[in-house]
């Protein structure tokens, strides 16, 4: 019994640490005091100051602007560039299954200054759509590896028995294969979601002059101190992606307990 | 339908082609070029051979920078190791639910920005931040300890930033080994550390060190961190390059680190293939 304690404790040792800045933001947010130091009082005034900050919102605005077509873009090339390693043979399909893993395990920093270079160098002015491009850049390898896990010989099984009974190429796609990698779509579209929205390092240094992102605007503003608006802004970011991923648990779960049945 | 068939075969073929051509192969054999290229003093680029941004790299106030940089990246990694095997080892022992739980919460950090969290970290360990304060008020110390602006600031920062992508592999790694081989040990015998020592660390050897990549290459780039928990005072190799790239704009030697870091993180997957890793397992997610 007292094992079992110090076992639990453990695992929430480690969440409150991964949580801890996180809540401390949040308390903030309601903190009557302009700087971040000591909490003084309760207050609200933070959320709408917040919606007076237009740079702030537009910041905002840019960044779920980023996340959420760098991520349509990312699962529908990254999904199609899977089944297509998958099933066919072409030129340069080695050079390109090896290719693919650069962008998950090379520093972040190397594909951002290589990716800033290329853009000067095809003269591509650096704004929103560079931004998006470089998360499309990123993403994509991780939405293949995802549905990459899902494809597996069965799916070929069924293929074959579906076009030996006449069904057309399109058919065998959108009625057999998609349904099967449908799973490693969906995790690798929450992948490239997360990952776009946790990034700093890329935004960085593809990031033109007006195109500010989220992580851009707070790194401007680190040094002169950050107003508890922000922090208004991260509880609300919070809370919304929260629900989407509790959502996202609840389904799975029901799904194991399915499957258990 | 065998134009129909070329057709189709063209269009889940030719995106792939395009995307590592144009976004992965092409600027890496760019900066590869510019590595080998002079640069002006107005941050242009001369386009003549040269080897000296690679004989720079070799500078000795470069290697000692590049040596504190690995031991800090070392010291993140160490310590999520020894944040992550025991939790793992715990999770395994939980029902199904749970272990679904907790590996999805561990990414739920994410969905705020690293930099919006590393500003928290601020808040908590300043000189007047609430670590201090509470620490203070209970009387445990009198005076405020110096959690920022140093290398323990970086290391917390890294940690913190990169603790995920170790969880996540070590996880999964230990959450697939068959419990049947496990009691098996037992029934024949086997003591707690045998069962450790003889088939847990065995079978996640390959998770423990796929981690250790995702957690070492970006702790030698994220320069975030230093910039902000450790106050500019200290530099890594990812502020060396910010700054070649950004300030200094000497991109050809900005290009040679890169090269070098590349270099570097080909080696390191050498290891993990040796030692049995999937190139589809990196990261864990």
């Amino acid at each position: 019994m007292k094992n079992n304690f110090f076992k639990n404790l453990l695992l929430i040792l480690v969440f409150i640490f991964l949580f801890l800045p996180i809540i401390v933001l949040i308390i903030y947010s309601f903190n009557s005091s302009q700087m971040n130091i000591l909490f003084e009082g309760f207050t609200l005034k933070w959320y709408k100051e917040l919606f007076n900050n237009t740079d702030l919102i537009e910041s905002f605005i840019n960044t779920f602007l980023v996340a959420i077509s760098s991520t349509a873009i990312s699962t529908i090339i990254g999904t199609i560039s899977a089944y297509g390693l998958y099933k066919y043979d072409f030129p340069f399909k080695k050079i390109i299954n090896g290719l693919i893993y650069i962008p998950i395990v090379i520093p972040e920093i190397v594909l951002g200054i290589s990716l800033l270079s290329v853009y000067t160098l095809m003269k591509l002015e650096l704004s929103l759509m560079t931004i998006i491009l470089s998360h499309i850049a990123f993403s994509i390898p991780f939405v293949i590896v995802s549905v990459r896990t899902t494809l597996t010989k069965e799916t070929i099984t069924y293929e074959e028995a579906a076009r030996d009974l006449g069904a057309s190429n399109y058919r065998v796609f959108k009625d057999i294969v998609l349904p099967t990698i449908m799973p490693g779509v969906i995790s690798g579209a929450t992948l490239a979601f997360t990952l776009s929205l946790d990034d700093v390092v890329i935004s960085y240094f593809t990031a033109g002059p007006g195109s500010n992102t989220l992580p851009l605007y707070i790194y401007s503003m680190i040094k002169t101190g950050i107003t508890p608006d922000v922090n208004a802004l991260t509880s609300i970011i919070l809370i919304i992606t929260f629900i989407i991923l509790l959502s996202l648990v609840i389904i799975q779960s029901r799904k194991i307990r399915k499957e258990a049945i | 339908m065998k134009k129909e068939q070329s057709m189709f075969k063209f269009i889940f073929t030719f995106p792939v082609l395009v995307y590592t051509f144009i976004l992965i192969l092409l600027p890496l054999l760019y900066i590869l070029f510019l590595s080998f290229c002079k640069s002006d003093s107005y941050g242009g680029i001369i386009y003549t051979f040269t080897l000296s941004n690679y004989l720079n790299i070799f500078d000795i106030t470069y290697i000692k920078m590049f040596i504190k940089s690995s031991l800090i990246a070392i010291l993140a990694t160490f310590i999520c190791i020894l944040i992550s095997y025991p939790f793992a080892l715990v999770l395994r022992t939980k029902s199904k639910h749970i272990q679904n739980l907790c590996t999805k919460l561990i990414m739920v950090p994410f969905l705020t920005n690293s930099l919006i969290r590393t500003y928290g970290w601020i808040i908590l360990l300043r000189k007047n931040g609430i670590i201090n304060t509470a620490l203070i008020n209970s009387g445990i110390i009198y005076t405020p300890l110096s959690l920022m602006y140093n290398r323990i600031g970086i290391i917390i920062g890294m940690v913190y930033t990169l603790l995920p992508f170790m969880l996540l592999p070590v996880c999964s790694s230990v959450l697939e080994i068959d419990n049947n081989i496990i009691e098996a040990a037992k029934d024949l015998g086997a003591s707690k550390i045998q069962v450790f020592k003889n088939i847990i660390l065995p079978q996640t050897l390959s998770g423990v060190f796929n981690g250790s990549l995702m957690v070492f290459m970006p702790a030698i780039g994220y320069f975030f961190i230093t910039d902000i928990l450790g106050g500019g005072k200290i530099m890594i190799i990812g502020n060396l390059i910010k700054n070649q790239f950004l300030t200094a704009r000497n991109w050809p030697f900005g290009s040679a680190i890169a090269i070098f870091l590349i270099i570097i993180t080909i080696i390191l997957i050498k290891i993990y293939k040796r030692l049995g890793g999937k190139m589809d397992d990196l990261g864990g997610f």
